[in-house]
């Protein structure tokens, strides 16, 4: 054996074998029965996880599980795995998301089954370890690796301009990555030699290095995030995406990007995220804002979705770049913490409201073929189960009290009022512009009269649609209710975090 | 002093290429199946001895025109492997062709021959012999397909611009012995360090060894035979072309500029530095107008040997650890995606356009798998090797100080992953316009297959290569 398989290992590895082995195997038995293990393994993954949540002390800032074993010994690279409380609950959402979406593909992918769910499970695999990973090489292997599994789940199985879009996700991405890369490499000679993350946190870098890596980072992670004026390769890739893919690159591919911000660039160039925060804010209000109002112009309810998810996505990096100027205001880190909360809760919240609105619009898209508003109109007429699911998950993305929406956006508001009166006022117009864009799509698509003969013959939700809608409804009212045990989880670990910003690294 | 014990290997492959010449001679009409079995044989018998005659440290024997070192066993025998694995990619494509082409054995044993000469030579006279050696077999194996007015055009081309090339070594080496007074390349390095007009003089003859070593390796602007070298002959000779020869190029650049100049690598280095980024930059752009895939693994090649250069770039053992990493996963990706070529090729039809390749996920998911690796692992995506030779190459270009050439590198390499992406798209997203099986031997899918998993296993544990890499290089630290 090379290494003692930890709980956390098991959690990166049984879906990436597993996937594996659907695709091998399942090229002799029938569709169904790949689906089947598919869903198994995703099953077993989320329950490991659980596991790993149930023996998981949120006292304790410091990381969790962790496992340390040589990998590559002449360059000091190690397979260093283990988490704290900000990779936990991305970690959770990744499990939870990857089993709707082998229940998403489950009628509407007939063609190459085996390699659809198989490309799913090595691609949650790879998900979880870039949420765990403490070397920084092992991060880096894992976060490209990921693209492979996506550029072929939109290629393959996508809509008809798919390969445009496909090709142009994996640039994108790439092209932030691999600048990473070479601001990685660069940390390793100044750590003496060292890939460990937690190394890279404690080296003294002049500002200059400082704002030279934070670009690098910042390339990497806000195409990721996205952020605007990157977010080009967002709305095509979700447009021509099938539903599965659609939902894990809203609800867990773009939290990479978040991850990336907490754990890179904040800690590793505190000086320099904070001598960029301006931009960085500035940058997050044009995405709230901005992007807002481009989503009120959407046709397209996939693609409508998609800018809503960009516009969201701002809250979080709001929250996190905010937290320099709210303690030169307050000469306190308390509402920084709050603000950086605010965005990991922004992180899961989005997870499960845009899933759950992708998977809506699977929903309608897999019985008519159209994902245009217009050609839709009375829904609740013949689906009056689903339009209440929809209802309620239009009202969480719009940020209504009592859902998880709200959680987030409220702290991340109350949060950067501490800095300036101007930042809440313009994140908070996303209640106006997120009510608008939202209910107004829900209105044309749900009420109304019935407009074309096909809406007439629509079918309400099967039992494996109401599960999937069912098990989210569930997790976005009790995070909007309840979202104490998330706070806790995550508490500890953000407060370190924000400690750490309080120190300069400019030796 | 003559030590004929120190060449045994070299010695040995020359006695046994003569014996595969005389076996074909006399096997008489029909299959030369003989010759085949004979010329792997040969390859084996050589390679056991590359593990019996392992040196200990480095020695200098042969009157000083032979040097033993642990580099040298090493690349050498990364050079018999990759033209041992060439042999079967060869007669499959031979076999379907219903061509029994004995010369492509023998010729690829006498270039194996000049590779082995050039990657131990301790001499500018061995450097010189090796590569001619090399070259005029190439030459005559792309000449092979006689029947092909592309095939005689790239040899033409390729010998008349190599002959130049060779001339202009010849030129450079003058110059070097007429500057020190030897050809000995540990006694040329001891000369480097001269000052005034003598170094002007220098500096002027390295200028064109230079020229000699990047016209073998195929870095712009001396890459102009390449792709139509690489297209015009018969691809099991573009496989070969592409596979060892890469690696005994990275020989001759280190023993000319680490072994016998390294005095002056701060004018090398410069000079590299502009072939490299212009080869990256080259390369990289003009594959993305490529519609032949032949071509377009050219100008690939040319991208690859660029960002390869940067290793040397560094001047010092570690970078050449890091060169020596990614020649030899360059060599053996280059082989497995010339080998899927070979693979799709039929009786009558070429499969060397890109459009043959779609579909191929769904007319075979396993070999469209292999191409897949093999396609993101030249695109330097992880988990596979091509992104840890990348790696390892950026790491030392910033450990050297020089982070906007690294910055630069990943620059090109983005542009390069466009076309790589583009045949991954060929093959999965596009419909099949064949449905006809594959037709290929069991032993050749066979070792296409360990071909491309080797690529993935080297990817998920590159610890033992990179380790041998950094050991070799150890006698260059100072």
């Amino acid at each position: 054996m090379l290494f003692d398989l930890s709980m956390l290992s098991l959690c990166i590895w049984v879906p990436i074998m597993g996937g594996a082995w659907v695709i091998f195997a399942g090229s002799r038995v029938p569709a169904s029965a790949a689906r089947k293990d598919a869903l198994l393994i995703a099953i077993v993954t989320l329950a490991l996880s659980l596991l790993l949540w149930r023996d998981f002390d949120n006292g304790i800032a410091a990381m969790q599980f962790v496992q340390r074993a040589a990998w590559i010994a002449p360059f000091d690279i190690f397979y260093h795995i283990g988490i704290d409380g900000i990779a936990l609950p991305l970690i959770l959402l990744t499990t939870f998301t990857t089993v709707l979406c082998v229940l998403a593909g489950w009628e509407s992918i007939t063609d190459r089954v085996n390699q659809y769910m198989g490309a799913f499970l090595i691609l949650e695999g790879l998900m979880i370890g870039v949420f765990s990973s403490l070397d920084a090489i092992l991060f880096y292997m894992f976060w490209e690796a990921m693209l492979i599994p996506m550029f072929l789940i939109i290629g393959i199985w996508g809509g008809p301009q798919r390969v445009y879009a496909t090709i142009k996700f994996f640039l994108y991405t790439f092209l932030g990555s691999v600048f990473m890369l070479v601001a990685l490499l660069y940390l390793y000679q100044q750590t003496n030699d060292s890939f460990a993350i937690r190394d890279m946190h404690e080296v003294m870098l002049t500002l200059p290095e400082q704002k030279w890596i934070f670009v690098a980072f910042l390339l990497a992670f806000a195409v990721k995030v996205p952020m605007w004026p990157v977010h080009t390769w967002l709305p095509d890739a979700h447009v021509e995406a099938p539903t599965g893919g659609s939902v894990i690159l809203a609800a867990v591919m773009l939290k990479m990007g978040g991850y990336g911000f907490i754990r890179f660039s904040l800690p590793i160039t505190p000086d320099a995220s904070a001598s960029f925060d301006g931009m960085m804010i500035a940058l997050s209000l044009i995405a709230v804002v901005y992007i807002g109002f481009v989503a009120l112009a959407q046709e397209d309810m996939k693609k409508l979705i998609a800018y809503s998810s960009i516009s969201h996505m701002g809250f979080v990096t709001l929250g996190f770049f905010a937290a320099f100027q709210i303690f030169d205001n307050t000469g306190d880190w308390v509402d920084s913490v709050m603000g950086l909360e605010g965005g990991m809760v922004q992180m899961i919240s989005h997870g499960f409201i845009s899933a759950a609105l992708f998977l809506c619009v699977g929903v309608m898209y897999d019985r008519l073929h159209s994902r245009q508003i217009s050609d839709y109109g009375g829904v609740a007429n013949t689906m009056p189960k689903f339009a209440a699911f929809m209802m309620l998950f239009a009202m969480a993305n719009v940020g209504l009290p009592g859902t998880s929406g709200f959680v987030g956006e409220l702290l991340v508001i109350l949060s950067v009022f501490k800095a300036s009166f101007w930042y809440a006022f313009f994140a908070g117009m996303t209640l106006i512009l997120g009510a608008a864009y939202t209910l107004g799509m829900y209105k044309r698509v749900i009420f109304g009269e019935v407009k074309h003969a096909a809406v007439n013959a629509l079918q309400d939700i099967s039992g494996r649609e109401t599960t999937i809608l069912v098990a989210l409804a569930v997790m976005v009212l009790v995070l909007g209710l309840w979202p104490a045990p998330l706070l806790d989880m995550m508490h500890a670990s953000v407060e370190q975090l924000v400690e750490h910003l309080a120190h300069s690294k400019i030796p | 002093m003559i030590d004929l014990g120190s060449i045994i290997p070299e010695a040995t492959l020359l006695a046994l290429t003569c014996g595969v010449l005389l076996i074909d001679v006399y096997r008489g009409q029909g299959s030369n199946a003989v010759t085949f079995w004979a010329a792997i044989i040969s390859v084996l018998v050589v390679l056991s001895q590359m593990a019996v005659y392992f040196p200990d440290g480095s020695t200098i024997v042969f009157s000083g025109a032979i040097k033993l070192d642990a580099m040298g066993t090493v690349l050498k025998a990364f050079v018999l492997v990759l033209v041992l694995l060439s042999f079967f990619y060869a007669r499959d494509y031979f076999d379907k062709k219903r061509e029994q082409v004995s010369e492509y054995y023998i010729l690829s044993l006498f270039a194996t021959i000049g590779m082995l000469v050039l990657i131990s030579a301790n001499s500018l006279l061995t450097v010189y012999l090796g590569l001619e050696l090399l070259s005029l077999s190439l030459y005559s194996m792309v000449a092979m397909r006689r029947d092909s007015p592309a095939s005689a055009e790239a040899a033409m081309k390729y010998f008349i611009l190599g002959a130049l090339a060779s001339g202009m070594l010849l030129y450079g080496i003058s110059i070097l012995y007429g500057v020190s007074g030897t050809l000995r390349l540990d006694e040329l390095v001891t000369h480097t360090d001269v000052t005034g007009p003598e170094r002007t003089l220098m500096v002027f003859g390295l200028v064109f060894v230079i020229v000699g070593i990047a016209f073998k390796l195929g870095v712009v602007p001396f890459h102009m035979w390449l792709p139509d070298v690489y297209h015009g002959a018969a691809t099991p000779v573009t496989l070969f072309i592409g596979t060892a020869p890469k690696i005994a190029a990275f020989a001759m650049a280190i023993r000319l500029l680490a072994d016998g100049l390294q005095g002056l690598a701060e004018e090398w280095a410069a000079m590299l530095i502009i072939l490299s980024v212009l080869s990256m930059g080259i390369g990289n752009v003009v594959a993305i107008a490529q519609t032949n895939i032949k071509r377009m693994l050219a100008y690939s090649t040319i991208a690859h040997m660029g960002f390869m250069l940067l290793g040397i770039i560094t001047a010092r053992n570690s970078g050449y650890a890091a060169s020596m990493f990614y020649v030899i996963v360059y060599a053996l990706m280059s082989m497995g995606a010339f080998g899927t070529v070979i693979l799709l090729s039929r009786q009558i039809t070429e499969a060397d356009d890109i459009v043959d390749f779609s579909g191929l996920s769904t007319r075979s998911p396993w070999f469209g798998f292999i191409m897949l690796v093999l396609m993101f692992s030249m695109a330097g995506v992880p988990p596979f090797a091509g992104f840890w030779a990348k790696w390892y190459v950026l790491k030392e270009v910033i450990a050297a100080g020089h982070v906007w050439l690294a910055g630069l590198a990943v620059f090109f390499s983005i542009i390069g992953a466009y076309y790589y992406l583009r045949i991954v798209k060929v093959m999965y997203f596009d419909p099949a316009n064949d449905s006809r099986p594959l037709e290929a031997s069991e032993d050749m899918k066979l070792v296409l297959s360990v071909n491309g998993l080797a690529i993935f296993a080297v990817g998920i544990l590159p610890g033992a290569l990179m380790s041998i890499c950094v050991i070799v290089t150890i006698p260059y630290s100072g």
